[in-house]
Formats: structure tokens, C-alpha cells, sequence
């Protein structure tokens, strides 16, 4: 016998939620306990008074299955809304990363000149290291951290994925 | 305005709440709440021999009563023991408030005696949690906890409170209605989506109705309007095992429970269906089958307060987010505003009665063994009089029950249906007994089941409960052992119970009475002095030791593959219907 899988779409879910206590949990909880998939998953506070968090969660399932994240979320009891922005429309993606990479000559140099290309700061320089800022969708930041690869990659960090609508209309 | 403790706000706040009984069992971290407990007289506190059975006992408080179910527990083994209860009432969507005891906030995550992460451990087994670490929230969150639990789709919520917040002192005001700022289920369904089910159900030519324990939450009264549309529309009506009683049993209309132990004619009333009203229930696996195989001609309509069930298993043409009984209430005032005459289904019911001259509840019976079906039916002769509340244990018993006890009322059937609890039945029957104290309780139990929460017959006694537990005892857990039998060529691994009490003796022990029933003859005889017992009975019925629970539709297979008698199978499966549950 063998377990089937489904084809799972790529979404990106904005989700609202009063700011208490294991709220975090609470979503990443309901994510493992119903098997569904978490690709990236970044929180934080939105409002001035710190009582509201967004958190952005990028997913795979079926469709059928998305429809039951959402519904899933939404019935949670901190949760004020949950957007499916890859289904409502257009939306923007960005991701930003820190990569630190070390090299002396040549590879010092070809990594200055594809930070530029790449439009990533320089936010951190020693003798023989860099550490870059780079933000931008997430295949950009997969492709500069490839490249980084080949002239002394040492260490990277991502924030994961935030998100928003285009338009005037807020989530 | 004068500050007072914690414990003193709990014991308030429940006042307040008009909650009379709450079930519990003390520990180090309640002590002050016991403590505020011991001095106050309007709320009972009804002890407990272990703390599961507090949680099933809240949950058949509030299954018979339409209250919530309140639990009092310390921390540590006493939240965990609570754990299989308030899974089980979410499950089922039973309202429940646990409170449990936790450890001072100094020493949380120091592993201190009896420390559990209670909020961790109940996150997913609860509708919503809290941890209470400032008494000044204290108030605000049980009144919001009781909100929770008792409205939209019901659940348990549990209150963690460490041991320093009972002591120390706050400030308390009764709150007014509330308005949660996230938490605000739909209850009244878009109008427009009414109409909708209300035209196909005037244009269905074979309709039916499959409700579910959603009708018995949301009140008598929901129960009473799926009355009158069934009435005035002439559809016939099925149930799964949590809705039996919305709708009653002796009706022309009832077709019986569905699913893997329903009925033949309510299943192939599902699988023949023009038209599905699907009325507080979520197409449980139990209920449809192979799902691709599901009611496959069937337009459907699912109406239920939980966005969530629609579309979670089966996909369906009209979802509608409501409180059932309102829509019901839209559905019936509709349908007579537009005058709709009352659908010529005779076509319909011509074959539906073809489907009961099955008699598919029919079992063989032979010489002097009584068979565990027999007992059942004796047992409802005996007692539908006397509309008699009725709670099970799990397996072949539970499935019986439903089948051959007949309900005609809703709020008389408790038991665990989503989660499968066995154990549930004796202390579910202790709380039916307190929330109606001139009702006549009875546990339909297994020789295996009962023992699971055998301890609470201690209950019973002390709080002079006149409970009866009424066993089926066949000597073998009896739904592994068909199971066995039908799926792996009757190789009975672990499933004979071995070295049983005498449960008469064992009865006695505890102050109750005993009564053994053994052989047709003395059935009745043996029912009619378990009635005629003023106090709490165990009757030990020696039923048949291999007799099935048919019809069965085993598990993966459509609606018309049913087995009527066991005679229709033997052998393996293959892995595929193995893997299923």
C-alpha cells in the first residue's frame, strides 16, 4: 500500500491576531496538528499600543485544503482576520536577509560587485568579510545567496516572508 | 469598592453565572478555591474519584441540561486526567469551563511538584485556553470563558490558575454582556442563502434531512422546528449518533441513524438522495463512507455555525454559516410565506419503504442466550415511559443502543460520539442524575467499558445517586473483537476480557444493588427489579458472546456495500481498508 499525496498550490496568508500569550502556538500548533505545511511564517506587532500582531504564513496544500486553513484560522478565538492574498488578487512579496560572506582578492571584489548588482548593502565590512542586507521577492534572495555561494558564503539569516495587497484596500 | 482573593473572585464569578454544581477533585494548587469552596453554601461541589470522570460527568450535566459543565481540578495529574474529557468535549461540542490549578507564577517552568504546561497541553484539545496570571483578570475571564463555551459551535475552555493569583487580592465587578473584540460567531444565517434552500427543498424529489448533535445545541426549540419542516415539507428524516432525539424515533418520517451502524433505509436514502439538507452535522467518517462514493446523486446543503465544517470532507452546493435553530426558524417561516403546498413524495417513500422491509435491525435469535440486541429492546419497552435519559460506554453496546433504544426527545442520549471515550457512560450518567434528580439515568454499558471508570460507583453512593448501570456483558471488547473477526480472520489479539469482577459482589461493595441476568427468561424479570430499586443498580446481563453489530458498512466502503449479516463476510481485508479506522 501506498500513502497518496495532493498537488499543493502556493499561498501566502496574512493573518491578524490579538497580540496574548501563545498566540504563536496557538497557529503554528494548528498548522502540525491538521498536517499542513508551513514554508515561512513571520510575526510581529502592527499597532502602536502593541495589541495587534500580523502574521504572514506562506503554505502549500490543495485547494480544498487552503480553504480549510482559512476557515481553520479564522475560527480561532484571538484571530481578528485571515486574508488568502495569493487567492484575493495581487499582492507583493519581500523577504530580507542578512548574509555575511568572507574572502580576501578576487572573491572580495566579485562579491562587492554583485551586492550591487543585487542592490544589497553593505551593512557590516572587516578585512576579509562583508555582511549584506538584501531584500526583495524570495527568489531574488535565493539567487544572491547562490551566488554568494561561489566567492565565501559563510552564514545567512531571513526574516521570512511579509506580504501585502496592492491597492488602496486594507486587509 | 472592598478587594478579595482569587479563589473568593472564582467562587463569585461562578455565582454569578448562575453555575449550582461544579465537579472536582482537590489538590495542592486549589487549595484555596477548596478552601473558598467549604465556605460558601450555592454552589455544590460534587467529589469525584478521578478527575476524567469529572469532565465526562460536567459533559453529561450539560448534554442534559443544555448548562454548561464546570470542572474544578489542580494541576499537574489533575489537568492531564481532565485531558481525554475535554477532548472529548470538543469533539462533540459539549460546553465545558475547566479550572484548573496551576503552581505559583514564580515557579512556572521550574518543574515544580506537580507542574504541567496545562495551557500547552490543552491548546488543541480546547475551543480556547487561558493562563490567568493577574487576579485583576480573574473576573473578566471566566464570565469571557463561560461566553466561549457556551456560544457559536460549543466547547470546553479551560482556566489555568496558578496558586498565587487564588491567594492574592483584586477587585471584582460582574461584567455586562459581552463583546468580544475577535470572537463573534455568525448566528443568523444571509437570507438570500435561506431561500436558496428553501427552492430546492420545494423542488427536490427525493429529499432528506441529516441532522446532527448541532440541533440538540442549539436548544429544544431547534428541535421543535426541524418538526415542523419536516412536517410540512414531508421529508424524511435521518440522524447521526450525537442528533438522536431531535427528532422522534416513532415518526412516519424517521428513517433511523445513519452511517456504519445506521440503518439500511437511511443510508440508501443518503445514497439515492436528490437533495441532502445537512442540519448541525459535519460529514463525520462514520456518516459518509468512501467519500467518493458519497450520497453521489445528491445536490447538498449544509447548514452549521462552524465555517470550518463546510466543505471540510464533502464539497457542497449551498453552505450556510448559522445557529441551526434560527435558520431552521427562517427555513419553516419561508416556506410558509411562499405557500409552498407540500411535495408529492410518494414516489420516494414507495422505496423507502421497500428499503425497511429489509428489516435490517432484525438479528437471529437462538434458545435461551439473550441476545445483546433482545436485551436492548427489552430494556426500552420496559422504560419508554418513563423517558428515561441514557448514556453508553464505547463499542458494540453504544451501536446497539442507538439502534434498538428509541428516542423521542432530544437531550435523553449521551454519548461519546467524535472522540469514542470509553469510560464515559458512568460518570456522563452521575451528571445527568444531579442536573435531573427525578430522571431515570441509565448507563448502557460493556463488561470492558464500565471498568474504565469503575471508581465513580463511589460517586453515586455519596451524592445517593439513583443511577443504573445496565451491562452487556459478552465476555470480549466487543467491537475489537467483531472487528477481528470481519478483518482478520477472527484472530482475537488482546480483545477477551479476562478475569472479570463479580459485578454483583462488586455493586455490593460499593452500596449499590446487583442484579444478574442470565437467559431470556429472566430478562424482564431482571429490568423490571433494576426499575423497581429505589438507590443506584449494576445489572450484570450475560448476553451472547459472539454476536455482531450489523448492519455494518465497513470502513471505506460506499453506503451500498452494507452488511446486513455477518454470513456476507469472513476473512482478510486488504491493506487499504486495513489502514482505515
Amino acid at each position: 500500500m501506498y500513502i497518496k499525496e495532493e498537488t499543493a498550490e502556493r499561498h501566502t496568508l496574512a493573518v491578524i491576531v490579538d497580540n496574548e500569550p501563545g498566540i504563536l502556538a496557538r497557529i503554528a500548533g494548528l498548522f502540525t496538528a491538521r498536517g499542513y505545511n508551513i514554508e515561512s511564517l513571520t510575526v510581529s506587532e502592527i499597532t502602536s499600543d502593541k495589541s495587534v500582531s500580523r502574521i504572514t504564513i506562506v503554505t502549500s496544500a490543495s485547494p480544498a485544503t487552503l480553504e480549510q486553513i482559512v476557515a481553520q484560522l479564522d475560527r480561532l478565538v484571538p484571530v481578528h482576520k485571515v486574508r488568502d492574498l495569493t487567492a484575493e488578487g495581487e499582492h507583493v512579496e519581500r523577504e530580507l536577509a542578512l548574509v555575511k560572506v568572507a574572502g580576501t582578492g578576487d572573491h572580495r571584489i566579485e562579491a562587492l560587485r554583485l551586492a550591487d548588482v543585487y542592490r544589497a548593502r553593505v551593512v557590516d565590512a572587516t578585512i576579509s568579510s562583508f555582511v549584506f542586507e538584501v531584500t526583495g521577492g524570495t527568489e531574488k534572495i535565493d539567487k544572491f545567496i547562490e551566488l554568494m555561494g561561489q566567492v565565501g558564503l559563510l552564514e545567512v539569516a531571513r526574516t521570512g516572508i511579509v506580504a501585502i495587497a496592492r491597492g488602496k484596500e486594507a486587509a | 469598592m472592598a478587594e478579595k482573593s482569587g479563589a473568593d473572585i472564582l467562587i463569585e464569578a461562578l455565582t454569578d453565572l448562575g453555575v449550582e454544581v461544579v465537579f472536582g477533585y482537590p489538590g495542592g494548587a486549589v487549595l484555596p478555591i477548596y478552601d473558598a469552596i467549604f465556605k460558601q453554601k450555592k454552589i455544590r461541589h460534587i467529589l469525584v474519584r478521578h478527575e476524567q470522570a469529572a469532565t465526562h460527568a460536567a459533559e453529561g450535566y450539560a448534554r442534559s441540561t443544555g448548562k454548561p459543565g464546570v470542572v474544578l481540578v489542580t494541576s499537574g495529574p489533575g489537568a492531564t486526567n481532565a485531558v481525554t474529557g475535554i477532548t472529548d468535549a470538543l469533539m462533540d461540542s459539549i460546553p465545558m469551563v475547566v479550572i484548573t490549578g496551576q503552581v505559583p507564577t514564580g515557579l512556572i517552568g521550574t518543574d515544580a511538584f506537580q507542574e504541567a504546561d496545562t495551557v500547552g497541553i490543552t491548546r488543541h484539545c480546547t475551543k480556547h485556553n487561558y493562563l490567568v496570571k493577574d487576579p485583576a483578570a480573574l473576573g473578566a475571564t471566566i464570565h469571557e470563558a463561560f461566553h466561549i463555551a457556551t456560544s457559536g459551535r460549543p466547547g470546553p475552555v479551560v482556566i489555568d490558575i496558578p496558586k498565587d493569583v487564588q491567594v492574592a487580592s483584586a477587585r471584582y465587578t460582574k461584567p455586562g454582556p459581552i463583546q468580544h473584540k475577535t470572537y463573534r460567531p455568525q448566528v443568523k444565517a444571509d437570507p438570500k442563502l435561506i431561500e436558496s434552500a428553501v427552492e430546492m427543498l420545494a423542488a427536490a424529489e427525493r429529499p432528506v434531512f441529516y441532522t446532527g448533535g448541532g440541533v440538540i445545541n442549539a436548544g429544544p426549540q431547534a428541535a421543535q422546528l426541524l418538526r415542523e419542516l419536516a412536517r410540512i415539507t414531508g421529508a424524511p428524516v435521518t440522524s447521526t449518533l450525537m442528533g438522536l432525539g431531535a427528532f422522534p424515533a416513532s415518526s412516519d418520517l424517521w428513517l433511523g441513524m445513519l452511517g456504519m451502524h445506521g440503518t439500511y433505509e437511511a443510508n440508501y436514502a443518503m445514497n439515492q438522495a436528490d437533495l441532502i439538507i445537512a442540519l448541525g452535522s459535519r460529514f463525520d467518517d462514520r456518516v459518509t463512507g468512501r467519500l467518493d462514493a458519497f450520497a453521489p446523486h445528491a445536490r447538498k446543503i449544509h447548514i452549521d455555525i462552524d465555517r470550518s465544517s463546510m466543505n471540510k470532507t464533502v464539497r457542497v452546493d449551498l453552505p450556510i454559516v448559522a445557529d441551526v435553530g434560527h435558520a431552521l426558524e427562517d427555513m419553516v417561516r419561508i416556506w410558509k410565506a411562499r405557500q409552498h403546498p407540500k411535495p408529492d413524495l410518494s414516489d420516494w417513500y414507495a422505496r423507502i419503504t421497500e428499503w425497511r422491509a429489509k428489516k435490517c435491525l432484525d438479528f437471529p435469535e437462538t434458545g435461551e442466550e439473550i441476545m445483546p440486541q433482545r436485551a436492548i429492546r427489552a430494556l426500552w419497552e420496559a422504560t419508554r415511559d418513563k423517558a428515561p435519559i441514557i448514556t453508553t460506554e464505547v463499542g458494540q453496546h453504544q451501536m446497539w443502543a442507538a439502534q434498538h433504544f428509541h428516542f423521542e426527545s432530544p437531550n435523553k442520549w449521551l454519548t461519546s460520539g467524535g472522540l469514542g471515550t470509553m469510560g464515559y457512560g458512568l460518570p456522563a450518567a452521575i451528571g445527568a442524575q444531579l442536573g435531573n434528580p427525578n430522571a431515570l439515568v441509565i448507563d448502557i454499558a460493556g463488561e470492558a467499558s464500565i471498568q474504565m471508570n469503575i471508581q465513580e460507583l463511589a460517586t453515586a453512593t455519596q451524592y445517593r445517586l439513583p443511577v443504573k448501570i445496565f451491562i452487556l456483558n459478552n465476555e470480549y471488547m466487543g467491537m475489537v473483537r467483531q472487528w477481528q473477526e470481519l478483518t482478520y480472520s477472527s484472530r482475537y489479539s488482546e480483545s477477551y476480557s479476562d478475569a472479570l469482577p463479580d459485578f454483583v459482589k462488586l455493586a455490593e461493595a460499593y452500596g449499590w444493588k446487583g442484579i444478574r441476568i442470565e437467559g431470556n427468561d429472566a430478562l424482564d424479570a431482571g429490568i423490571a427489579e433494576m426499575l423497581a430499586y429505589d438507590g443506584p443498580v449494576v445489572v450484570d446481563c450475560r448476553v451472547a458472546k459472539l454476536a455482531n453489530c450489523f448492519p455494518m458498512i465497513p470502513s471505506g466502503a460506499a453506503h451500498t456495500d452494507m452488511i446486513l449479516q455477518a454470513n456476507e463476510v469472513s476473512g482478510e481485508m486488504d491493506d487499504e481498508a486495513k489502514a482505515l479506522v
